[in-house]
Parts: structure tokens; C-alpha cells; sequence
């Protein structure tokens, strides 16, 4: 081919930007705790975060977990809820996109439940489910199956209808070109789906460990309030923030693999 | 109705009527009868909206005319079929298949062994000229390139009445004509009934028997049948050519 790589250089100043962002972001946070203008008692500064965080990894107590614990624990959780959201979400919305009986069988089901924010479900989670995890799971798995029937359900509704006709053209049945020409065509909004899912279960994952749990990331954000300790309220979030990029990034890299084989 | 099992295709007073938007009505088609003899090219000429494409998707069975109806073998087309190849102006490949993942789709869905539809497959990607490019995936391809795929999967599945829409309308125009002079030789190695929609006049002379041409403007009418008595190949700076290049630019509103 006669196209030949060339490497552009991105400005100095471009590149600079975003850690001098981020140094300036921890800079004023904490100059701002250090000079009393927010005090200590509302907000813990980045170095005592940085001390905690190092202790909670040997140390138990007083919120009855090491880091590595309530983390697995939540990981645990959200990609359980994850997983069974993908299983279930996916094959129905791309059956709704394609067979108008399942549109009709689940579609109004599925509107009336998609409104109701997924933390609503955590009083009757727990008295169907007590606060383990299971109870989690399930509320994980509501707010992770909706963006993925809406995108399968979408991305198969997209598929180009002359693709369809050509298909029917050459004596394809309806199964054939459901699993033949639809499934592929939406594949990337299938993937679409899965960032999108993932995100939304991570959320969810901390509202659900705010109320009902006993270990867990969000769980440590609780005794951070209830044992009035903000550096423990703020490690809490930033390692729901962290691992929540950590997953995103995994997933990213899946997709990308999965998919290089339908380049458009 | 009668209707003659000499013809492969016998379209009869076919008109069509479009509801769009449940209100507005368009007329596309009035009173169209034509026939098509087997192994036979026949052109449908006509400027955009006349129509013409309408026409090729009613004998395809994508459309059902309004009024009048469609014989192919003496059998009323009464909807799609694998005894009628397709091939689309935009191609419409298979992104994530490769070239003879695209060219053995027809046998594979009418169910033939691997080993005889790869060697179908084989066959007609030879024949259109891609060998060695198998593997590729269509984004991998030219404009050209993909209309050969596209020629070779109609082929493939071995029908008796190939359908062509403005095959090369995406074209530039020297591809466009180069794939002209290989659909006249393919088309002579392995003579099929085919219908050929096209806006170009030159287009029709190169590659038909028959020109049908149709009236612009909705709703398309029959304006003129012409013969082209023309020996193959053919050239388009011959006299005769060119005498009848004029006849139908004349007789039309088209212009080139």
C-alpha cells in the first residue's frame, strides 16, 4: 500500500497540561486543609488520605477489613451483578430489536421497571435478601441490564435494511438473518453496552454498600461518616474511583481485541 | 392471466403506488410491460426518478406491484428468492466476512458442503478477477474491487436471472468502464438472463441486447424499446455506436 506511517508530535504545552492539572488539582486540596481555610474535621487532605491508605492495607480495624478485602468483596459484587446483567440484558434486547413478539412480550414490562432508580429496590432487597451479597448482586444486576437491552435492542433496529433484503434475496431465513446478519451488525453496540453497563453497576455498587453491608468499598465510606473520620470517607471514594478506572480500562482493552475483526 | 413460458421474466402493466408517511401517495410505475428471453441483457435506461430501480425491485420480489403482475417461468414472483441474484449500487458487502466469506454466503445458506460451495466460491472470484484477494476484508478493497465481490457472490449462488442497480453508479469514470468491459465478458462466459439498471446511455449501448428505456419523472412510463444490433465486443467509438448514442439521447430527455 503505498501509505506510510508518520509520527506527529503532540506541543509541549499540550502535553504538559494535563499533569500540571492534576499536580495544581492535589496542590490546592492540600493547601486548603494545611491553612485551616476547610477544616480538618470536614475535609481530610491528600497526604493523611495517603497515610490511612497504607495502614488499611495491614490494619482492620476499627472497620473490621483490610483495603484488599472490602475491595474484593465490591469487585466481587459488581461484576457478579455485571455478568448476569450482560447474560440476561443482551440476549433479550437483540430477541426485542429482531422478533416483534418479544417486543411486545417484554417491552412494556421493561419500560415500567427502567424508571424506578435501581437503590429504590434496596428496601425489598432486603427483605428478600438480608444484607449479603446476593441482595447487592440483584440491585447490581437492575441498573446493569438496562443500558444493555436498550443498546442490543438498538443496535440490532439499526442494521442496514438492504443488508436484510440482500440476505433475504439469497433464500435467508428470518433465524439466519437474526443470527447472521443482526448479532454482527450490533455487535459494537453490544460493546457500547458492556462500558456502559459496567459504569452504571460500579455506581450503583457503592449506593447499594451504603445502606446495606457489612464489608465493601462503600461500606468503608459509611464508617468513614459513622466513626466521623473524613481522610477514611476519602480514601473510600478514591479507591471506588480508582478501581472504577482500573475496570473501565480493562474492559476497553477487551473490546478493542474483540472487535478488530469488524472494522468498518 | 396468460402468460408465455417462452419469456424468462414477463413483467405485465406492472404500476406502483407508494404510501408514505400513511397519507402522501407516490406514483412510480404506470403500465409497464415488458419481457426479457432467456440469456438475455436487457438495459433499463432511465434518468433518476424514473422509477427504474422500483422496476428491478418488484421483479426481485422486494416490492409487490400495486397493479399488474410479474412471471418468472411462467411462475408469478410473489416475493425474494435465490433464482434471482442481487447486486446493490452500494455494494452492500458484509463487513466482517472477507471476500469469500461474502462470495460463499448464497450456497452456505441454501446449505451446500464446505468443500463444494469453496470451490463455487473459488470459481467465481476467479471469474471476476480477484484471485488472491480471498482474504481480504472489504474495507481492504476499491470501489471496483468490491463490485466484483458483489458480481461474484450473485453469481455464486447460481441463478437464473442476475438483477444489477446502477451496479457502478459509485464508480470513477474509468473503473466504471473497465468494470463495463468485464461485465460484457463475463457475462459472455457464463451467459445468464440479466437485467441491467443504469442513468447511462453509453452504459446500455456497451452491454445490452435490449434497451428499454423509461420516460423521466414519476411516475415512469415506457418511453422506448431499442435493439442494439451491435457485434461483441463492442466499442464505443464504432459509427454505429455512436449513430445510436444519438438516436436515444434525441428520442430522450436524457443528457450525458
Amino acid at each position: 500500500m503505498a501509505y506510510e506511517t508518520v509520527k506527529v508530535d503532540t506541543p509541549l504545552v499540550l502535553r504538559i497540561l494535563p499533569v500540571a492539572s492534576v499536580v495544581a488539582f492535589f496542590g490546592i486540596w492540600q493547601g486548603v486543609v494545611d491553612f485551616g481555610i476547610v477544616p480538618n474535621t470536614m475535609l481530610a487532605s491528600p497526604t493523611q488520605v495517603a497515610v490511612l491508605f497504607w495502614e488499611k492495607l495491614f490494619v482492620a480495624d476499627p472497620d473490621g477489613a483490610v483495603l484488599s478485602v472490602h475491595a474484593w468483596v465490591s469487585i466481587q459484587e459488581a461484576f457478579t451483578g455485571f455478568f448476569l446483567s450482560l447474560l440476561v440484558g443482551i440476549p433479550l434486547g437483540l430477541m426485542m430489536g429482531w422478533f416483534n413478539v418479544a417486543e411486545g412480550l417484554a417491552r412494556p414490562i421493561f419500560e415500567l421497571i427502567r424508571p424506578i432508580p435501581p437503590v429504590a429496590w434496596i428496601p425489598l432487597t432486603i427483605f428478600w435478601f438480608g444484607i449479603g451479597i446476593p441482595g447487592k448482586v440483584f440491585i447490581i444486576w437492575l441498573s446493569g441490564i438496562v443500558p444493555c437491552v436498550i443498546n442490543s435492542y438498538v443496535g440490532v433496529r439499526m442494521t442496514s435494511p438492504t443488508l436484510i433484503q440482500m440476505a433475504r434475496t439469497y433464500g435467508a431465513t428470518d433465524w439466519e438473518i437474526f443470527k447472521k446478519i443482526c448479532i454482527p451488525s450490533a455487535l459494537p453496540m453490544v460493546f457500547g453496552a458492556m462500558t456502559i453497563s459496567q459504569a452504571y453497576c460500579w455506581t450503583t455498587l457503592v449506593g447499594a454498600e451504603y445502606l446495606a453491608a457489612d464489608q465493601g468499598l462503600g461500606y468503608l465510606i459509611t464508617m468513614g461518616r459513622r466513626l466521623a473520620s473524613p481522610p477514611m470517607v476519602v480514601l473510600g471514594m478514591i479507591c471506588v474511583g480508582l478501581t472504577g478506572v482500573a475496570i473501565g480500562i480493562v474492559i476497553e482493552r477487551l473490546e478493542k481485541k474483540l472487535l478488530a475483526g469488524i472494522r468498518r | 392471466m396468460e402468460t408465455s413460458q417462452e419469456y424468462k421474466i414477463d413483467c405485465q402493466h406492472i404500476s406502483k403506488t407508494f404510501v408514505q408517511k400513511g397519507t402522501q401517495r407516490v406514483h412510480v410505475l404506470e403500465d409497464i410491460s415488458v419481457n426479457v428471453k432467456n440469456n438475455e441483457f436487457l438495459v433499463i435506461l432511465g434518468p433518476g426518478q424514473s422509477g427504474k430501480s422500483t422496476l428491478l425491485r418488484i421483479i426481485a420480489g422486494l416490492e409487490t406491484p400495486s397493479e399488474g403482475n410479474v412471471y418468472l417461468d411462467g411462475k408469478e414472483v410473489s416475493g425474494p428468492g435465490a433464482d434471482r441474484g442481487l447486486v446493490f449500487q452500494s455494494y452492500m458487502l458484509f463487513p466482517w466476512k472477507t471476500v469469500l466469506g461474502n462470495v460463499e454466503l448464497g450456497p452456505k445458506l441454501r446449505g451446500i458442503s464446505k468443500n463444494e460451495r469453496r470451490e463455487v466460491a473459488q470459481h467465481y472470484i476467479d471469474l471476476v478477477g480477484l484471485k488472491g484477494f480471498e482474504n481480504h476484508y472489504p474495507h481492504q478493497l476499491s470501489g471496483g474491487m468490491k463490485q466484483r465481490v458483489g458480481i461474484a457472490r450473485a453469481y455464486s449462488n447460481n441463478p437464473e436471472l442476475m438483477l444489477l442497480d446502477e451496479p457502478f453508479g459509485q464508480l470513477d469514470a474509468q473503473t466504471r468502464y473497465f468494470m463495463e468491459k468485464e461485465t460484457a465478458r463475463i457475462w459472455e462466459t457464463e451467459k445468464r438472463t440479466v437485467l441491467f439498471v443504469t442513468n447511462n446511455i453509453e452504459e446500455a449501448i456497451f452491454l445490452g441486447d435490449r434497451i428499454l428505456s423509461l420516460q423521466g419523472k414519476l411516475p415512469g412510463r415506457m418511453h422506448a424499446m431499442y435493439e442494439v444490433h451491435l457485434p461483441r465486443p463492442r466499442e464505443h467509438t464504432e459509427m454505429k455506436f455512436l449513430e445510436l448514442r444519438q438516436k436515444i439521447t434525441d428520442a430522450s430527455e436524457l443528457t450525458l
